[in-house]
């Protein structure tokens, strides 16, 4: 079918009119290698569709940020930006959320967990305040790690009402520059030459041997003595720990650091002495709130204290859960 | 019918041919009438039924209700994770079309396509206002003027009310009707049922007034699919060409009798047809079997006293049969074949299966998720205690008692809420679901510590009132050796 291009063009333009037997259509004139082209038009209005997409993106263009310039894009005269939107939206959610706001700022925090829409509101933002500032040291289940608190089991330093933990966030743990922070120290008993490393021995037992963990010894014995006059001050003379001085309890099965032979050890001869930052110039109050109603829903919260009984009575916090 | 060929030159693009279709009567066309009455006021009446449901749920008789996530069809509530009723319904709906269309062919096209049922309301308007085919052909070429204009918007009025109706009507399945109506009234409605009314109205107005077959012929995905469903024991609209052709007038006919076949070529099926084709070339995509083509033979056969069925609904076996001098196959054998009736089968199957689990769905449910962050916390007296989420649904349509319990973890007890240990140990929580919704609970589980490994266990959940049910989920409580 080789024919000079010229020949070609002339054929079809005699053969446009030529139609086609079995389907009755119209020939294009294009034929290639025999294969030859039917005119089935186009519906018109399938071109107008055309024409109004084109007018509408030209209009979308004029209207909205389109064109990818150097450094920017075209702006659009309406002025639209995803960023702004995005403020708009933020501003609305602001101000849809201020009233819980509010009430949150001015709430007596012993009667939060009564009010359940507000708690939940403050739950749900001490999460996201918790994420933010502390599963650094707490970890992202609040679990803590040897050193840094558990939140979720029954057991506190200082504290586990809602003004406790309140207090504890605002003024941290062993913060020289902060007056109120949560101070206590205890001392190095070794590192300080108070107790020789044999009597540290015997006071690890008594403790091993009243946290339930080994029976009771002639070292534990020895212990007993050294502990009613060195450590029961601030443990308690059972070992029930002191709340207003942070000394933990040393009869259940929860340490801050560990409870083996080595770790005690340590503990008692160079002391511990963890702190904690004073969060109240930190975050603005509300969220030290949300943070308090995050803290205290986590599983460990405990009941406001009643007024006269102090809140370190190791009594209150004995548990309760036995099976 | 021969189009003059292009002198010169040609088109890419076709103009649309405007379609005047001529009023027919006969008893397809009363079918038609029929149906379009029928849908119509289905879709224009079901939003304003009532249905009571008590004091907690809408008495809308079908409702969907897009913000709440229900979905009511008169006795039956469709929560959202019971969606395969739906997905099941559309199934149906999807054999149905198989089985209606290689049983009678374009049927739905045909007669039920609310395509073809507005456009039929559309040009009974044109009919009203304009005339028949004939006026309106003699409109359409006039020139504008004052009569015309007149007519014109007269006519697009009613049909711009018609549509209007239509896209209102549309938004009443997704709220109360009647209070819709009035906030639609009084302008306090929501923008997106105005947008949606907008939009309705606009294609309403547009695919049943300007477009028509235009959409059955280019946009509708649907005469291409019904291809691979026809065969050739399908009945559609048949022009038998072997009893017609060659076509001649009653004149011509009479002096050579048997020269001519019995179609006098007087172009009334063509003149009759809604989508402008001619059927006399055969099966066709235009085509969407409306069979007025059939209506309108059959009533000029009656006129110059010949049998009827010149155009029928015919299978393509049967037409071939019957050019041999056979008998066509009887109707119900046509319709009732294998491919039919496994169709049949199966759409009927999955009807059953629905009613079946409709009829034995439980209305409460109960889905717990152990904490994952930690799984496990160690008390001061040396027990172990998870957290679970646990998810109760009360889908009916009044507050339920429900009791949550344990099963299994021998030693464990539950507690719910925020307390790090329980007030007395309990096996067993009573909450109280309010009517038609979700309860979300957090509750803690003790154990003794024990060996120290994990252990499986049930929550059970049974309805405290009278009708009872219940149901029961599989957990786990992990202890710190895995």
């Amino acid at each position: 079918m080789a024919k000079p291009a010229a020949s070609a063009r002339k054929r079809s333009v005699q053969q446009a009119n030529r139609r086609d037997e079995v389907t009755g259509t119209d020939f294009v004139g294009h034929e290639w290698d025999g294969i030859e082209e039917l005119n089935t038009p186009l519906p018109r209005w399938w071109l107008w569709a055309l024409y109004i997409s084109i007018a509408w993106g030209v209009v979308y263009v004029v209207l909205y940020p389109a064109w990818p310039m150097l450094h920017s894009a075209t702006s659009g005269t309406l002025g639209w930006t995803s960023r702004g939107q995005l403020a708009a939206e933020m501003d609305a959610e602001a101000a849809r959320r201020a009233p819980m706001v509010r009430a949150l700022a001015a709430v007596d925090l012993n009667a939060l967990p009564a009010n359940r829409e507000l708690m939940q509101f403050a739950v749900a933002g001490g999460a996201a305040a918790f994420r933010a500032n502390c599963v650094q040291c707490h970890g992202s289940g609040a679990t803590g790690t040897p050193g840094y608190a558990n939140l979720r089991d029954d057991d506190w330093l200082w504290g586990g009402d809602m003004n406790a933990i309140h207090f504890t966030i605002t003024n941290g743990i062993r913060n020289p520059d902060h007056p109120q922070t949560r101070m206590s120290l205890m001392p190095a008993f070794g590192r300080d030459g108070i107790l020789t490393a044999q009597q540290i021995d015997d006071v690890v037992s008594h403790v091993r041997v009243i946290s339930g963990q080994e029976r009771a010894s002639a070292s534990a014995a020895r212990g007993a003595v050294l502990f009613a006059e060195n450590c029961a001050v601030c443990h308690g003379p059972t070992g029930a720990g002191m709340r207003t001085v942070g000394a933990p309890r040393l009869t259940d099965r929860i340490w801050l650091y560990g409870g083996d032979r080595a770790t005690l050890t340590t503990s008692i001869a160079n002391s511990r002495r963890a702190v904690m930052p004073a969060w109240g110039g930190r975050l603005d109050p509300v969220t030290i709130n949300m943070l308090t109603a995050y803290v205290h829903s986590l599983g460990g919260g405990e009941a406001a204290p009643a007024p006269a009984a102090p809140a370190a009575a190791p009594a209150t916090n004995a548990p309760s859960n036995t099976p | 019918m021969t189009a003059p060929a292009p002198s010169k030159g040609f088109s890419l693009y076709a103009k649309r041919e405007p379609v005047f279709p001529k009023a027919v009567t006969g008893k397809f066309r009363r079918l038609k009438w029929a149906i379009m009455a029928v849908t119509l006021t289905i879709y224009y009446v079901t939003p304003w039924l009532r249905w009571d449901r008590g004091a907690y749920a809408p008495d809308q008789a079908v409702l969907v209700d897009l913000a709440h996530r229900r979905f009511y069809m008169f006795g039956i509530e469709i929560w959202p994770h019971e969606f395969y009723y739906v997905a099941g319904l559309l199934i149906m709906a999807g054999i149905g079309l198989f089985l209606l269309t290689s049983a009678v062919g374009r049927a739905w096209c045909g007669y039920a396509c609310p395509q073809t049922v507005w456009t039929d309301l559309f040009q009974l308007i044109d009919r009203l206002v304009d005339g028949d085919r004939n006026a309106q052909f003699r409109l359409h070429a006039a020139p504008w003027g004052p009569g015309k204009i007149a007519r014109r918007l007269a006519k697009w009025s009613i049909w711009l009310l018609i549509s209007l109706a239509t896209g209102g009507a549309w938004v009443f399945y997704f709220a109360d009707a009647p209070m819709l109506a009035q906030q639609l009234w009084s302008g306090s409605a929501a923008p997106v049922a105005y947008s949606a009314i907008l939009v309705l109205t606009l294609t309403t107005f547009t695919f049943g007034g300007f477009m028509r077959e235009q959409v059955c012929i280019y946009m509708c995905p649907w005469p291409r699919i019904q291809t691979a469903m026809l065969d050739e024991k399908s009945l559609i609209v048949t022009y038998k060409d072997m009893r017609g052709e060659p076509r001649g007038s009653v004149k011509a006919a009479r002096a050579e009798p048997d020269k001519f076949g019995d179609c006098i070529d007087c172009d009334q099926c063509v003149a009759v047809c809604p989508t402008g084709i001619d059927i006399r070339d055969g099966a066709q995509v235009g085509c969407i079997t409306c069979a007025l083509c059939i209506d309108a033979c059959d009533a000029v056969m009656a006129q110059v006293g010949r049998p009827r069925g010149l155009i029928d609904y015919a299978t393509l076996a049967d037409a071939k049969v019957e050019q041999a001098g056979g008998k066509a196959a009887p109707l119900l054998k046509t319709i009732f074949r294998a491919r039919t009736l496994i169709y049949l089968g199966m759409w009927s199957a999955i009807g059953l299966g629905l009613l079946f689990t409709l009829g034995n769905r439980t209305r409460v449910d109960i889905s717990a998720a152990q904490e994952r962050n930690p799984r496990f916390v160690q008390l001061s007296a040396g027990d172990i205690r998870n957290a679970y989420s646990i998810n109760i649904s009360n889908m009916e349509s009044r507050p339920r008692q429900m009791r949550i319990a344990m099963e299994g973890l021998a030693g464990g007890h539950m507690w719910q809420g925020e307390s790090s240990t329980a007030a007395a140990p309990a096996r067993a929580v009573d909450v109280t679901v309010p009517a038609d919704s979700v309860a979300r609970l957090t509750v803690f589980v003790a154990a003794p510590y024990g060996n120290g490994h994990s252990e499986d266990f049930h929550f059970t959940l049974r309805a405290l009132d009278r009708e009872g049910g219940g149901d029961n989920h599989a957990v786990t409580f992990s202890r710190p050796m895995e």
